[in-house]
């Protein structure tokens, strides 16, 4: 049996810049995640979730070795670090949306996937380097 | 067969922290690397050098090197930065002005340039502006003019743009006596460049894994490999220090701004770095091996920038009710309100963070009701500089004189207009560049 979990159940991305160009790389944490990745993450999926954001092609990479799938985005950083209006003119949250692609898996990645852990909402409330915590009211807690 | 080479990167960007110089000291590395420019800092070191001739390098190079200097002249630690920016032989000037006056002797300083061909305007592209028009233009050069400064007994090179991964890789071709057309060993050497010269990015800086597991995220430590001379490294960092090293921090780095892994192409060597290996050995400690490489490209890679207009921008935030509907409400009246003052824009652009700054069209619609804030962020282009400042005097005026309510700065800045660059990207002939490199040396 299979079922749908979204890309960032499964792995996670790192981006990084050079002109106009942003580059999404996909770690998966396994071979039997990094096949499903190669299979289902097409290019042109990868295309169609960035819609307008990535104006130019988009090519992909298999990187077997360090179980990663590069995404190089042409023309998506609305014009490049030093001529783009955007706040994120670097590209550093291009990751992003990628993750949310709906990925089929069998049950047996799902229930590992299901494990993965994931940052609490205040991740170091309980450390004890924590500075300061009283000028942090508004901080949900 | 020499030993081990031991290289920390101690510098990943013009404003990095010098903190954690002090850890990595305490590893006894036999060489540091500052590597200072990002794509674009050379147009804000040129913008120093046209207001004074003696700047135009990263000015936190003499922070650095009063971490340094005493490891440099105590134990014999070599110094290697592109910190030079547009400017190499002035930072060297610095160095020796300062040092000199401190009394400082056994410093042997290398100066390498040549990579700045602004002022070649036969070597330029044809699809390039003239160069008057340029702000910088640089050849990325690849290791060997440092090579020559170590040979040289150089234990400080300061140059100018060499591809970031060479600064790492001329110790190793000069240290191991690895031969220029040795590819794997090149490639290895690359590689290892590659991995530290983003210094705490290889040690869990920016883990899109379990970033809030990484030890002591106050203290990062920078990364120090250990490289053997078969090219073979193993990548760590200080031990005091926080920060992780493991197969998914190394990866990341591996790959980071790589376009096609199979030919990342330097100066020097284009490696293949799908064919790369990591092993994590435990105890923050990854082998890297297995790096192949071929014959480096027949020209040197070329950037150049011109200016792009100003650009200024303005943050306003809206809270709930209807904080959405207040924010594009609001910036649809500030557009019009600029228009109505007569004042042209090259550009405008408007973000909403809390519902899509970041992704923009790539964000789906909202699955649970309305955000409890929105942040509204509008910036705009204009050719003139003057203009551009103006503009917010027209969106200012909508805290009192609009309808959306509660129209809130999100900072207390006011927006300051500044330059936009155009980036040019192209190639470059080897030998008239080659021939211009130079290297000196000063004794001090």
């Amino acid at each position: 049996m299979t079922q749908q979990l979204p890309l960032g159940e499964l792995a996670f991305t790192r981006a990084g810049d050079k002109g106009d160009t942003s580059d999404v790389t996909v770690f998966a944490p396994d071979r039997a995640v990094y096949d499903i990745v190669v299979e289902q993450v097409t290019p042109e999926r990868v295309a169609a979730c960035y819609g307008e954001l990535v104006q130019g092609s988009v090519h992909r990479y298999e990187v077997p070795n360090v179980l990663a799938v590069k995404f190089v985005l042409e023309r998506a950083l609305g014009g490049g670090g030093p001529s783009s209006l955007r706040a994120d003119n670097l590209g550093k949250a291009m990751g992003g949306p990628i993750l949310r692609l709906s990925i089929t898996v069998p049950d047996e990645v799902a229930a590992q996937a299901s494990g993965r852990p994931r940052p609490s909402r205040d991740p170091y409330a309980e450390a004890a380097w924590v500075v300061e915590r009283a000028g942090s009211a508004h901080n949900g807690r | 067969m020499a030993e081990p080479l031991r290289i920390a990167g101690g510098q990943g960007f013009y404003g990095d922290a010098t903190g954690p110089l002090a850890d990595v000291l305490d590893e006894s590395p036999d060489v540091v690397v500052l590597e200072a420019l990002a794509e674009l800092t050379l147009a804000i070191l040129a913008k120093d050098r046209a207001r004074d001739e003696t700047l135009g390098w990263t000015r936190d190079l003499p922070l650095y090197l009063m971490a340094l200097v005493p490891a440099m002249l105590e134990r014999g630690t070599t110094v290697i930065t592109n910190a030079g920016g547009i400017n190499p032989v002035a930072a060297a000037n610095m160095v020796v002005k300062a040092a000199g006056a401190m009394g400082v002797t056994g410093l042997r300083i290398a100066t390498v340039v040549g990579d700045d061909v602004r002022g070649r305007p036969d070597l330029l592209p044809d699809e390039f502006p003239s160069a008057d028009d340029l702000l910088f233009a640089n050849a990325y050069l690849g290791a060997r003019p440092i090579v020559e400064a170590l040979e040289a007994n150089a234990n400080l090179v300061i140059t100018g743009r060499v591809a970031d991964a060479a600064l790492f890789l001329a110790p190793l071709v000069h240290h191991h006596g690895w031969a220029w057309d040795d590819w794997e060993r090149l490639a290895a050497g690359t590689v290892v460049g590659h991995l530290l010269e983003c210094s705490g990015q290889a040690t869990g800086g920016n883990h899109a894994g379990q970033w809030w597991e990484v030890p002591q995220p106050w203290r990062f430590g920078f990364p120090i490999a250990d490289v053997a001379a078969d090219g073979t490294a193993v990548i760590g960092k200080p031990s005091a220090a926080g920060g992780r090293v493991d197969f998914d921090t190394v990866r990341q780095q591996l790959l980071y701004e790589v376009h096609d892994p199979s030919a990342y192409v330097t100066p020097d060597v284009v490696v293949d770095m799908t064919t790369v290996q990591l092993e994590d050995l435990g105890d923050d400690r990854v082998r890297v091996s297995g790096a192949t490489g071929r014959p480096a490209p027949a020209g040197y890679k070329l950037v150049a920038a011109e200016g792009g207009g100003y650009a200024a921008d303005l943050s306003v935030a809206f809270g709930w009710p209807d904080a959405e509907a207040k924010a594009r409400a609001a910036a649809d009246l500030a557009r019009k309100r600029i228009a109505e003052a007569g004042l042209e824009l090259d550009g405008w652009h408007v973000e909403l963070f809390g519902v899509n700054a970041l992704h923009g069209p790539a964000v789906p619609p909202l699955p649970d009701g309305q955000p409890s804030e929105v942040v509204l962020r509008m910036a705009w282009s204009t050719t003139d500089k003057d203009r551009c400042g103006q503009v917010a005097r027209h969106i200012i005026p909508l805290g009192l004189s609009g309808p959306p309510p509660a129209f809130t700065p999100a900072s207390r800045a006011r927006p300051r207009p500044s330059q936009l660059l155009r980036l040019h990207t192209g190639v470059v002939d080897r030998r008239p560049v080659d021939a211009a490199v130079a290297v000196s040396v000063v004794q001090l």
